[in-house]
């Protein structure tokens, strides 16, 4: 056995972290949650979970000294990185949610839902919903097209293409619900609350 | 499409499950670790695990539960029972839980909600209302477990407990609560009309039909029942094949 890959979980004070901690856990690997720059320099890989609001997520992550350590460490030495749900939203390069700009690591903006029926169509969009698989991803693998994960979120992915779109929704109306691009992954929804089809995908991560 | 949620809901007395008719009689039903699991596998769409043990040391009875919970269950899953203080809240989150539900304490002390919901997020804030239906026909809030009326409505309560930040409402009928007679339609379906939260029904059900209408005619997001699924009078699998062939986007 080789030993176990490290896994920085990036804590940066937004919301419950430790739900994906103990998801990831369970694959074969080692999770540590990380706070600071200097913790994050050895990962083998990143998670950056989070939820709450946008522009105090950017906040924390400049004032913590994480923004200049994850650029470095995703698109120079191009570890793979994977966000979940505010993680995802994060990547963009703006968000209406604040009207601040994102990490721009994948060229989209973060927009509210824009429902017209919300009798039917209560936001957050809380449950289980599926995806429908564009292309042919490795965080995808095993995982059956229409497959169902938990989401929970008001604001979803706008692109100006659907290049780095892996899978999309249906609520309402079509949206980005997972991004890669090359080293670069995002879920809208929450594996680590999506049973065993999300333990599948961080299975998927963490043979990358 | 977003599915409609079937939520078990497992009442823990002392570690055990319990369960009782208009909230009292409890009777056994098993380790609730053990069922939560059962019922994940089986299709449950999230858990809700309520702590009704009166002791002072509940809080730490209630952690350690929660962590053996998450070590074993890959769905959502709600604790509540108990909770005062924001403090209590990051205990249960740090320990795996992934939301909270709040009840009298909230009540007494709305800005409770809003306090949560500020460090944690509305998502992870389930705002639990005990009703009953008195006989001028308006349902009004109860608190401690169902033992203390208040004169506040329960449309009143909901409303404000929305605005100041409640991701959920878990609505709970006493008048319907363990008679197997069906889920409140009226109040349900007022709270999903007037709010732009999702309401979880409880409280009532006895048949598979029962679900079919709540989410029809009660406009509910998702149903949530305790007795029927512990003592196996329905199992989820069959509720959730049937609830397809009615029309309700169910996940399979």
């Amino acid at each position: 056995m080789s030993t176990p890959q490290k896994i920085a979980i990036v804590n940066y004070g937004m919301g419950n972290i430790h739900t994906v901690y103990k998801k990831i856990q369970q694959t074969n690997s080692a999770p540590t949650i990380v706070s600071t720059a200097e913790e994050l320099l050895n990962a083998d890989k990143i998670v950056l979970p989070g939820v709450g609001h946008f522009a105090k997520a950017m906040e924390n992550l400049q004032r913590n000294g994480l923004l200049d350590a994850l650029n470095d460490l995703v698109l120079h030495k191009k570890k793979p990185v994977l966000g979940i749900c505010l993680g995802m939203q994060l990547m963009s390069k703006f968000s209406e949610e604040g009207d601040v700009e994102g990490l721009g690591w994948i060229d989209a903006k973060v927009m509210r839902f824009q429902i017209k029926d919300q009798l039917t169509h209560k936001i957050p969009q809380t449950g289980w919903n599926s995806i429908q698989k564009h292309g042919d991803s490795p965080l995808l693998k095993k995982i059956d097209d229409n497959a169902e994960f938990y989401f929970l979120h008001s604001y979803h992915y706008h692109a100006p293409s659907y290049t780095n779109v892996i899978a999309s929704t249906v609520f309402e109306y079509e949206y980005i619900s997972a991004v890669q691009k090359e080293n670069i992954f995002g879920t809208q929804f929450h594996p680590e609350k999506s049973h065993d089809t999300g333990l599948q995908l961080l299975n998927n991560f963490i043979a990358l | 499409m977003l599915t409609k949620r079937i939520i078990p809901c497992l009442d823990i007395k002392d570690g055990r499950t319990v369960k009782g008719t208009n909230f009292v009689n409890l009777r056994d039903a098993g380790d609730p670790v053990a069922l939560g699991a059962l019922y994940a596998q089986q299709g449950a769409d999230e858990l809700v695990f309520l702590d009704i043990t009166a002791t002072v040391e509940r809080r730490d009875t209630l952690r350690e539960l929660v962590l053996k919970i998450a070590r074993q269950i890959n769905i959502p899953f709600t604790v509540g029972g108990g909770i005062k203080s924001v403090e209590d809240v990051g205990l249960l989150l740090k320990s795996g839980a992934d939301k909270v539900s709040v009840n009298t304490a909230a009540f007494n002390d709305p800005a409770l909600i809003k306090d949560i919901a500020l460090e944690f997020g509305s998502q992870c804030v389930v705002l639990a209302i005990d009703t009953k239906k008195e006989e001028d026909g308006e349902w009004y809030v109860y608190l401690h477990g169902g033992r203390t009326k208040t004169n506040t409505r329960c449309i009143d309560w909901a409303r404000e407990a929305a605005a100041l930040g409640a991701g959920e409402i878990l609505l709970t009928s006493m008048n319907n609560d363990g008679t197997k007679n069906g889920f409140a339609l009226d109040i349900t379906r007022m709270l999903a009309t007037e709010l732009s939260i999702p309401v979880i029904a409880s409280g009532g059900a006895g048949t598979m039909e029962h679900f079919n209408t709540v989410f029809k005619e009660g406009l509910a997001d998702a149903a949530l029942a305790a007795s029927i699924f512990h003592f196996k009078e329905i199992g989820i699998p069959e509720l959730k094949a049937y609830l397809q062939q009615q029309n309700i986007p169910v996940r399979l």
